[in-house]
C-alpha cells in the first residue's frame, strides 16, 4: 500500500458470511476514515448486525479481512477487538444493574486481585475522560438508578476507557428520548473531533442525516451504495435500502370525527410503590380520528394505554367505552375485546406476541377462548390455521407459513401480524402503541396506510408514539403528555415540532386541558 | 451472544438426546471399569436385565408407570413456568388418598366402584399437596421450588406419623397398614394375559400402566388442544403477555399446580394398589424426583415423557439386575449411572448441540456443493 493518503481507521475487505442457507454479509468492502462519523443503514435483517458483530469478535466471517489504521488484524473474539481498539455499545446495554458506574466501568480490566488499587486509578482515568469528552457521569450512583441515556454514556466510557479508537453503536437511539439523541449526538460529534472514528448502526433516516459524515446502505446482505451525507437526500436513502420508491408520508384527507366512543376522566395511575403515574388523565377519542399521544417516553404514556386496556387498574377516574364504566365496573383485558377495545401493545416482544409460539398461535392471542377459534371443547386447529393464512394474505405477513415460530419473522412482519389480530375482529376502538417500532421502512408505509384506512372507516384510533415524526403524519389531533399529564392538545393543523417539543418540555399549552 | 445453535428437528429429539445418553453410558462404563468390572459385560447385564425376559419387560414397565405419573406432573406445572420438585410429597400424600379408599371400600363395593374412587381420592390428596405451595406462589409470591421442597419434608414426616401411629395393622412392628380387600387391588397384566389365554412371566407391572398411558394421552390434549392449555403455555413463555390476552397468570399457576399434584398423586394406584397392596413406608421411593429428570429428557412433552420414563424404568430394573449379578457393583452404582444420565440429559445437554450443529451444518453444504 503507498502512504498517498491516512490508512482508515477500519477497512473492511470482501468480508463474507453465511449462517446455513442464509447469506448474511456478501462479499462487504468498506473503510471508516479516522476522525469521522459514518453511518450504517439498512433495513432489518439487511446484515448490519451481523457485519459489526464480525467487526466486534462476536461471529466469524468465512472469508474476507479487517484492516485496522492499515495492519490486518485477525479478531477471533471481542477481547481481540477491544485490543486492536475497537469499542462496542450495542442496543440492549451489557451493564450490572446493581453495580456503581465505577464498577461497572473496570469490570474485567480491574488490573490486579484486589479492587482497591484499580478502581482509584480508573476514577482519576474516568475523570480524565470525562473532561476531555464531557461525558459526566456520576461514577459512584448505581447503574439502575440512572437514566437510560446516561446508562448508554456508561457504556461508551467502558469502550474509551478500554482503549477504543473506533466505536460502534447499533441503533443507539432506539432507547433515547430525542434530548437524549441529542446529547448523544454532541458527545459523538466531540468524539469525532478528538480523532475517534465513529460507526452508527441505524434504520433511522433523520438520525444518519442529522450526524454522519459518510453513510454505506446495506440491502439483503451485500452493499448497495456509499455516500457523502451532504449530497443525498433521505428519500435517495429509503430507496436505496428498500429497492424501491418509498412513501415517507402517508395521504390522507381532512378527519370527519363523529360521535364519542371512548371517554377518560380523571384518569389517576399509581405505580407498585404508590407514586402516581397519571395525575387526572381526561380526553375524548371519537370514531372516525386518530389522536396521537406525544411525550418524551417515560411520561405516562405507557401507563394511560395499559389502563385504557385494563392491563393496570387505575386508583381513580373513570374510563367510558359502550356505556360500561371500565373503572367502576373492573372491566377486564378479555371483556374489553368483547366492547370493541383492541390494542396493539407498546412493546411487541414483552407483551405482544409469545416468542416461542408459531405464527397461528399467536394470531389467536387474546382471541384464543372465542367461539371462532373452539369447536367443543378443543381449539379448532383447523380453523386457526386458516384465519392465520388470511390475515397473512391480508396484510402481506412474509413468510406466510401459519406454523413458523414468531421468532423467526422481521419486526416489521410481526407487527403487520400482531395489527391483523387486532383490526380483524372489528374492534370500535383501537389503542396502538409504537406503531412502528423496530419496523422496517417498507412496512411502516404500508402499517400507516392501514391506520388511515381504519380511520376512514370510523374507528376511533389513539396512538402513542415516541417519533414526533410519525405522531405529525397520522394525527388529527395531538395531546402532549409530561410527568403523567396532559400539558396540550393541538389540532394537526395547528401543530409544529417546536410547539410539541416545548409542551413535551413541561411548558403549558394553549387549549391546555 | 451465544444463543444454542438451532438443530433440524429429527437431531433435536432424536440424535441429540442419543448422543447425550451415550456419552452418560460411556462415563458409566468408566467408573465400572475402575471399580474393576467388565464395562461391556456390565452393560449387557443391564440391557438383557431390563429388557432381556418378560420378567424384566414387566418390571421396566412397572417402574415406568411412576415416573410416567411423576414425569406429566412436572411437565403440566412446567408449562406454566413453574419448577414443582414436590411430585414426591404430592405422590406420597396422594397414595395415601388411594390407599385410604383401597381400605374403606376393598372389601365391600365392587372393583369397579373402588378404581375411580382410588383415582379420584389419589388425584385430590396430590393436588390438595399441591394446592398449598401453588396459592403461596400465586397469591404471596413464595417462590415454588422452596415451597415444594418444604412440602416433600412435611408430607414425609406426615406420612410416618400416620402409619406409626393410626394407619399400622395392631400388633405388628413395621409401620405399614393391613393389607388391602381383593377389590381394591390393580389386576396384574401376567393375570390379565391368563385370563386372556396368554403366558407372560409374573411381575408387579399392572393395570396402572394403562391409566399412566391415558393420562399422558389426556395431558397431550389438554396442553396442545384446548383453550386452557394455549392459556397455560402463554402464562409460563411469558406472563405480560398472558395478561395482556386477558389471561391471569395467578389462576393458571393455581390450576397448574392442581393438576401437577393430581397426576403425581396417581403414583399410588401402581405402587399400592397395583403392586403392594398395603400403605406402606416411602413408597414413592424418589420417583418424585426422578420424574424432574424424565419431565427434562421428555422435552416436557408426553411422548418424551412415555419414552424417558421407560428409559429410566430400565435403569432402575437393569441396575438391580446388575447389582445381584456383579458383586462389586451395588445398588449405588445404579445412582450414579442415573444421575448420569440426568447430568448429560439435562444439565449439560447443550455440551454436545454446538458440535452437532456446526457438524449437520458442514454436512448438508458438503451436500448442496455435491448438487452443483
Amino acid at each position: 500500500m503507498v502512504e498517498k493518503s491516512v490508512a482508515p481507521a477500519l477497512e473492511l475487505r470482501a468480508v463474507d458470511k453465511r449462517f446455513g442457507s442464509v447469506h448474511a454479509n456478501r462479499a462487504i468492502s468498506f473503510a471508516v476514515a479516522p476522525g469521522s462519523i459514518h453511518g450504517l443503514i439498512g433495513e432489518n435483517g439487511a446484515g448490519k448486525s451481523t457485519l459489526m458483530n464480525i467487526v466486534y469478535g462476536f461471529h466469524r466471517a468465512d472469508s474476507g479481512e479487517i484492516w485496522v489504521n492499515g495492519l490486518r488484524v485477525d479478531i477471533t473474539s471481542p477481547q481481540a477487538a477491544i485490543a486492536a481498539g475497537i469499542g462496542m455499545v450495542h442496543q440492549h446495554f451489557m451493564l450490572v444493574e446493581n453495580f456503581t458506574v465505577l464498577e461497572n466501568v473496570v469490570l474485567g480490566v480491574e488490573g490486579g486481585a484486589l479492587l482497591s488499587g484499580g478502581l482509584a486509578r480508573a476514577r482519576a482515568e474516568l475523570e480524565k475522560l470525562a473532561r476531555d469528552y464531557a461525558l459526566d457521569v456520576p461514577l459512584d450512583t448505581v447503574v439502575s438508578e440512572l437514566p437510560v441515556g446516561l446508562q448508554q454514556r456508561v457504556e461508551i466510557l467502558k469502550a474509551l476507557y478500554r482503549g477504543a479508537q473506533i466505536l460502534i453503536l447499533d441503533e443507539p437511539t432506539a432507547v433515547l428520548t430525542p434530548q437524549e439523541a441529542d446529547a448523544l449526538f454532541k458527545m459523538l460529534r466531540r468524539l469525532r473531533d478528538e480523532g475517534k472514528s465513529v460507526v452508527l448502526v441505524t434504520h433511522k433516516l433523520r438520525e444518519i442525516m442529522v450526524i454522519t459524515d459518510r453513510v454505506t446502505v446495506m440491502r439483503q446482505g451485500a452493499i448497495v451504495g456509499e455516500v457523502v451525507t451532504a449530497t443525498t437526500s433521505p428519500r435517495e436513502l429509503a430507496e436505496k435500502m428498500v429497492g424501491r420508491a418509498v412513501l415517507l408520508r402517508v395521504e390522507k384527507s381532512l378527519a370527519q370525527p363523529g360521535v364519542t366512543l371512548l371517554a377518560v376522566r380523571d384518569l389517576e395511575v399509581r405505580d407498585r410503590l404508590g407514586v402516581a403515574r397519571l395525575k387526572g388523565v381526561s380526553f375524548d377519542l371519537h370514531a372516525g380520528e386518530i389522536v396521537g399521544i406525544a411525550g418524551v417516553s417515560g411520561n405516562g404514556q405507557s401507563e394511560l394505554l395499559e389502563a385504557l386496556a385494563g392491563i393496570r387498574y387505575p386508583v381513580r377516574g373513570s374510563i367510558l367505552l359502550g356505556g360500561h364504566d371500565l373503572v367502576r365496573e373492573h372491566v377486564g383485558p378479555r371483556e374489553r375485546r368483547a366492547l370493541g377495545l383492541a390494542h396493539v401493545p407498546e412493546d411487541r416482544l414483552r407483551m405482544g406476541v409469545v416468542a416461542s409460539f408459531s405464527a397461528e398461535d399467536n394470531a389467536i392471542l387474546g382471541y384464543h377462548d372465542r367461539a371462532e377459534c373452539n369447536r367443543g371443547a378443543l381449539l379448532d386447529r383447523t380453523a386457526i390455521r386458516q384465519a392465520c393464512e388470511e390475515k397473512m394474505a391480508a396484510h402481506d405477513v412474509r413468510p406466510a407459513l401459519p406454523t413458523l415460530r414468531i421468532s423467526a419473522f422481521s419486526g416489521g412482519n410481526q407487527q403487520k401480524l400482531v395489527l391483523a389480530r387486532e383490526i380483524d375482529v372489528d374492534p370500535r376502538v383501537l389503542l396502538i402503541g409504537q406503531p412502528t417500532r423496530g419496523v422496517d421502512i417498507g412496512a411502516i408505509e404500508f402499517i400507516h396506510k392501514k391506520l388511515v384506512a381504519l380511520r376512514d372507516a370510523g374507528k376511533a384510533l389513539l396512538i402513542v408514539s415516541v417519533e414526533l415524526d410519525e405522531i405529525l403524519g397520522l394525527a388529527d389531533r395531538i395531546l402532549v403528555m409530561n410527568a403523567g399529564e396532559i400539558v396540550g392538545e393541538l389540532l394537526r393543523a395547528d401543530a409544529t415540532e417546536e410547539k410539541i417539543g416545548l409542551m413535551m418540555a413541561g411548558v403549558k399549552g394553549e387549549g391546555a386541558v | 451472544m451465544s444463543a444454542p445453535a438451532k438443530l433440524p428437528r429429527w437431531a433435536e429429539l432424536g440424535l441429540l438426546p442419543l448422543i447425550n445418553l451415550a456419552a452418560a453410558l460411556i462415563l458409566s462404563g468408566v467408573v465400572v471399569k475402575i471399580l474393576g468390572e467388565s464395562p461391556w459385560a456390565a452393560f449387557k447385564l443391564l440391557a438383557s436385565g431390563a429388557l432381556g425376559t418378560q420378567e424384566g419387560i414387566g418390571y421396566t414397565l412397572y417402574y415406568a408407570t411412576n415416573f410416567i405419573f411423576t414425569g406429566l406432573g412436572v411437565a403440566v406445572a412446567y408449562h406454566a413456568g413453574l419448577f414443582n420438585i414436590g411430585c414426591e410429597g404430592q405422590a406420597y400424600i396422594g397414595g395415601l388418598g388411594s390407599g385410604l379408599v383401597a381400605l374403606w371400600l376393598g372389601d365391600s363395593a365392587p372393583f369397579l366402584v373402588v378404581l375411580p374412587v382410588a383415582i379420584l381420592a389419589g388425584a385430590t390428596f396430590g393436588a390438595a399437596w399441591a394446592l398449598i405451595p401453588g396459592w403461596l406462589q400465586a397469591r404471596r409470591g413464595s417462590h415454588i421450588v422452596i415451597t415444594t421442597i418444604m412440602f416433600n419434608f412435611i408430607a414425609a414426616s406426615l406420612m410416618t406419623y400416620l402409619l406409626v401411629n393410626i394407619l399400622i395393622k395392631p400388633g405388628q412392628q413395621s409401620p405399614e397398614s393391613r393389607e388391602f380387600g381383593a377389590q381394591a387391588l390393580l389386576p396384574a397384566v401376567h393375570e390379565l394375559c391368563a385370563k386372556l389365554g396368554l403366558t407372560f412371566s409374573p411381575s408387579p407391572l399392572n393395570l396402572a400402566f394403562a391409566l399412566a398411558l391415558l393420562a399422558a394421552a389426556l395431558v397431550w390434549v389438554l396442553v396442545w388442544r384446548t383453550r386452557w392449555g394455549y392459556a397455560l403455555r402463554v402464562t409460563g413463555q411469558n406472563p405480560s403477555a398472558a395478561v395482556y390476552a386477558g389471561i391471569t397468570p395467578s389462576r393458571i399457576v393455581i390450576q397448574a399446580m392442581l393438576l401437577s399434584g393430581a397426576l403425581a398423586g396417581c403414583l399410588g394406584l401402581n405402587e399400592l394398589l397395583g403392586s403392594q397392596h398395603r400403605i406402606l413406608m416411602d413408597f414413592p421411593g424418589g420417583a418424585g424426583f426422578v420424574g424432574i429428570a424424565v419431565a427434562l429428557m421428555g422435552r416436557n412433552h408426553p411422548v418424551g415423557i412415555l419414552i424417558s420414563a421407560i428409559l429410566f424404568g430400565a435403569l432402575a430394573q437393569g441396575g438391580s439386575q446388575l447389582a445381584f449379578d456383579m458383586p462389586k457393583i451395588n445398588r449405588d452404582m445404579v445412582v450414579v449411572i442415573q444421575g448420569l444420565v440426568i447430568l448429560f440429559c439435562g444439565a449439560l445437554e447443550n455440551v454436545f448441540r454446538a458440535p452437532l450443529g456446526a457438524l449437520l451444518a458442514r454436512f448438508s453444504t458438503a451436500e448442496k456443493n455435491a448438487a452443483v
